[in-house]
C-alpha cells in the first residue's frame, strides 16, 4: 500500500509522507539479504581475528585459561631458530613457485589460445591436474619421485641422465615441490585464457599493418592488456604459497632435515601437536602481516606495471 | 566508418598471402601441435600412471625397473581397499560434507550477491569494498581462534566446523556471482516489480534460473574445495569413523599392507574420480562461467 502510494507519488502530493518509502523498504530487504555475510564477517572473521590477537599475547595451552604474557611470544619468535628456517623455506618456495607458475600458466594459455583443431580436448587435459587434491598429489608423486624405484628417474636414466634424489636431498627437495606445483598450472591457464580472448583482435591487426612481429605484438599488446589478470594471479599465488601445508605435511614432513619446514607446518605443530596456541597465534599474526605487506606492495606498485583500460570499457 | 576501413584493410591483407607466409603458417601449426602434445604428455602421464598402477599386482612398487603398463591386471586391489579401511563410510562422509558446503554456499552467496548487484542500499559500496578485502585475507589468522571456539562449543569431531562457513556467504563466491548478476539486464527486475513481485521472488524466480552457468561454476569449485580439503578435517576430526576421504586415503598408508603401491593408487583413483566425473559433466558450464563471471579481472 505504502509502496503503491510512493510510486504514484511524483505528481500528486500525498497528505502524509509515509515512513516506509520504496527505497527504504529496498534497503531493509537488502540488509536482510546480506545478513548471512554480515554475520559471517563477525563470527568467522572479525571476532576470530581479534581473538587471535589476544591469544598471541598470552600463554594458552587449551587446558588452562590464557595467561597474559604481553609481547613475550613475539620476542620468542626473534630467538626461535625455526622461525628463521621456516621463513626462509617458505620465502624461497614462494619466490620460485609464483613466478614460474605464472609464466607456465601464461605459456599454456597462449598455447591453448591457438586456433587449431582439437584444442578443446587439450584444454581438458591441461586442466585435469588442477582437479586433483593435495592428498592424492602427495601420494602419487611420492612414488613417481622415488629416488631408486620411481619412474621419473628411470625415464631420465634411459636418456642418460642420473636423476637427483628428488625428495631426499635437501638442496633439491624445494625444487621438486615447485615442479609439482607447476603440474597444477592449468587452473591459472584457464583464467589467462579468458583474458587472452578478451583482447580485441583489431589491435593485433593494426599492429600487423604497422609491421609488428609476433613477439612485439605479445609484448606490447597482449601483456599490457592482460596485466591486471597477471597481477591478480600473482597476488593470489603469493597468498596461497605462503600458506603451503598439505604437501609438506604429507610428503616430506618438513624434511629432509628442515629443508621443507614450511611456515604453516611449523605453526601447525606448535598449535596442534604441542598445544602452544598463544605462540602459534603470534606466528599466525606475523605471517598475516608478511602476506599483507607483500599484497600491499604489489597493489601499490601496480600502477607501474599494470595497464588499466579507460573506465569506459568497463563491463 | 571504422568498421569499413577495417574490413577493407583486412581483405587487402588477406589477398597478399605469399607462398612463404603460407609455409610459415603451416610450420607454426606443426610447432603448436608439437608443444601441445609434449605438454599434454607431461600433464596427463601422472594420472594415467596412477590408474595403471591401481591394477598392478602386489609388490609392483618395489620392482625395478618400474613398469608403466601392468604386467597383469589385478582388479582385486579395489575391493581390497574397502576391506582395509571403511572406504564406503569415508566416501559417504565426504559426500555429506561436500553436499552441505555446496548447498550452503550456493544459497547464501547468491542471496548476498543479489543484494550487492541489484538492490540499492546505503553503505553498499563500502560493504562491497570490505568484502573484496576479506578475499585477500589469509585463512591462517582465523584458524586457531576458530578451532578454540568450536572446541568450546563441543563441536570438534562434527561436521559443523567444516561446513558452517559455507552458509555465511563466502566472499569469493559472492564476488563472482555479483559480477555475473550485473550482466543481467536490470529491466527484468523493473518489469517484475511492476507486476507486483517482491525482491525475494525476483531473486528466486528470475535471477537464479538465469544464473545457472555461474552457479554451476561456483558449485563445482565449492565441491572441489570441500572434497579435497585436508587441513580442516585434519584439525577437527580425530574420530576415525568421521574421517573424510582426504584423511582416509592417507590413513590407509598406516595399515598393514597400506604401503602397497597398488592399494594406494586404487584409493587415490577412487578419491579423485568424483571430481573428474563432475568436471566432465559440468565442463561446458565451467568454461562459460569463468568467462562470464569476469574472473579475468
Amino acid at each position: 500500500m505504502a509502496s503503491l502510494e510512493s510510486r504514484l507519488g511524483a505528481g500528486a502530493t500525498p497528505h502524509r509522507r509515509p515512513w516506509m518509502t520504496q527505497s527504504r523498504r529496498e534497503a531493509i530487504v537488502a540488509y536482510i539479504f546480506i545478513s548471512p555475510w554480515l554475520f559471517g564477517l563477525l563470527l568467522f572473521l572479525v571476532g576470530p581475528i581479534l581473538l587471535s590477537f589476544y591469544f598471541s599475547l598470552t600463554k594458552y595451552t587449551l587446558v588452562q585459561a590464557p595467561q597474559w604474557l604481553g609481547l613475550a611470544n613475539y620476542e620468542r619468535m626473534l630467538t626461535d631458530p625455526f622461525v628463521g628456517i621456516a621463513l626462509q623455506v617458505t620465502g624461497t618456495y614462494t619466490l620460485l613457485a609464483v613466478p614460474l607458475g605464472t609464466v607456465t600458466s601464461l605459456l599454456v594459455a597462449l598455447l591453448l589460445n591457438q586456433k587449431v583443431a582439437g584444442i578443446r580436448a587439450f584444454r581438458t587435459i591441461f586442466y585435469m591436474p588442477s582437479l586433483i587434491s593435495g592428498v592424492a598429489v602427495a601420494i602419487v608423486f611420492s612414488w613417481l619421485f622415488n629416488h631408486r624405484l620411481g619412474i621419473v628417474n628411470f625415464i631420465l636414466s634411459r636418456v642418460g641422465i642420473q636423476g637427483p634424489n628428488w625428495l631426499g636431498d635437501p638442496n633439491v627437495v624445494l625444487w621438486t615441490l615447485v615442479l609439482m606445483s607447476l603440474w597444477g598450472a592449468g587452473s591459472g591457464a584457464v583464467i589467462f585464457l579468458a583474458a587472452l580472448q578478451g583482447v580485441p583482435q583489431s589491435l593485433y591487426e593494426a599492429a600487423e599493418l604497422d609491421g609488428a612481429g609476433g613477439f612485439r605484438k605479445f609484448w606490447h599488446i597482449t601483456i599490457p592488456l592482460i596485466s591486471p589478470v597477471i597481477m591478480f594471479s600473482v597476488i593470489t599465488g603469493v597468498i596461497g604459497t605462503f600458506q603451503t601445508f598439505t604437501i609438506s605435511y604429507l610428503m616430506t614432513g618438513g624434511g629432509p632435515g628442515y629443508a621443507t619446514l614450511f611456515y604453516l607446518l611449523y605453526l601447525y605443530r606448535n598449535a596442534f601437536n604441542w598445544f602452544e596456541m598463544g605462540y602459534a597465534s603470534a606466528l599466525a599474526w606475523v605471517l598475516f602481516l608478511i602476506i599483507l605487506f607483500f599484497t600491499l606492495i604489489l597493489l601499490r606498485t601496480s600502477s607501474l606495471w599494470v595497464y588499466y583500460e579507460s573506465a569506459g570499457r568497463e563491463r | 566508418m571504422s568498421a569499413v576501413t577495417q574490413s577493407q584493410s583486412r581483405s587487402i591483407y588477406q589477398t597478399t598471402h605469399s607462398p612463404q607466409r603460407v609455409a610459415r603458417d603451416a610450420l607454426r601449426v606443426v610447432f603448436v601441435y608439437a608443444l601441445l602434445i609434449g605438454f599434454s604428455v607431461l600433464f596427463i602421464l601422472p594420472l594415467l600412471w596412477t590408474v595403471s598402477s591401481s591394477v598392478k599386482p602386489i609388490g609392483s612398487g618395489m620392482r625395478f625397473p618400474p613398469e608403466f603398463f601392468p604386467s597383469q591386471i589385478v582388479l582385486d586391489n579395489y575391493p581390497q581397499v574397502f576391506r582395509m579401511i571403511p572406504f564406503a563410510r569415508y566416501f559417504f562422509n565426504s559426500t555429506l560434507v561436500s553436499a552441505l558446503a555446496v548447498t550452503g554456499e550456493l544459497l547464501s552467496a547468491s542471496l548476498v550477491a543479489f543484494a550487492f548487484a541489484r538492490l540499492r542500499f546505503p553503505g553498499r559500496n563500502l560493504l562491497f569494498l570490505v568484502l573484496l578485502s576479506t578475499m585477500m585475507l589469509p585463512g591462517v589468522v582465523t584458524m586457531i581462534p576458530q578451532f578454540v571456539i568450536w572446541r568450546t562449543l563441543g563441536l570438534t569431531n562434527s561436521y559443523a566446523p567444516l561446513t558452517a562457513g559455507a552458509f555465511f556467504g563466502p566472499a569469493f563466491s559472492v564476488f563472482l556471482l555479483r559480477q555475473f548478476f550485473l550482466t543481467i539486464n536490470l529491466e527484468l527486475d523493473e518489469a517484475a516489480k511492476v507486476d507486483g513481485a517482491h525482491e525475494f521472488r525476483i531473486y528466486w524466480q528470475i535471477i537464479l534460473p538465469l544464473a545457472k552457468p555461474a552457479l554451476a561454476t561456483i558449485g563445482i569449485f565449492s565441491f572441489m574445495g570441500s572434497w579435497n580439503d585436508f587441513m580442516g578435517p585434519l584439525i577437527y576430526l580425530s574420530d576415525t569413523n568421521l574421517y573424510t576421504l582426504a584423511l582416509g586415503v592417507n590413513y590407509l598408508r598406516s595399515f598393514r599392507g597400506g604401503g602397497e603401491l597398488s592399494y594406494q593408487m586404487a584409493a587415490a583413483t577412487m578419491f579423485v574420480a568424483p571430481c573428474i566425473i563432475l568436471y566432465f559433466i559440468a565442463q561446458r558450464y565451467i568454461v562459460q562461467g569463468i568467462v562470464t563471471t569476469g574472473l579475468k579481472g
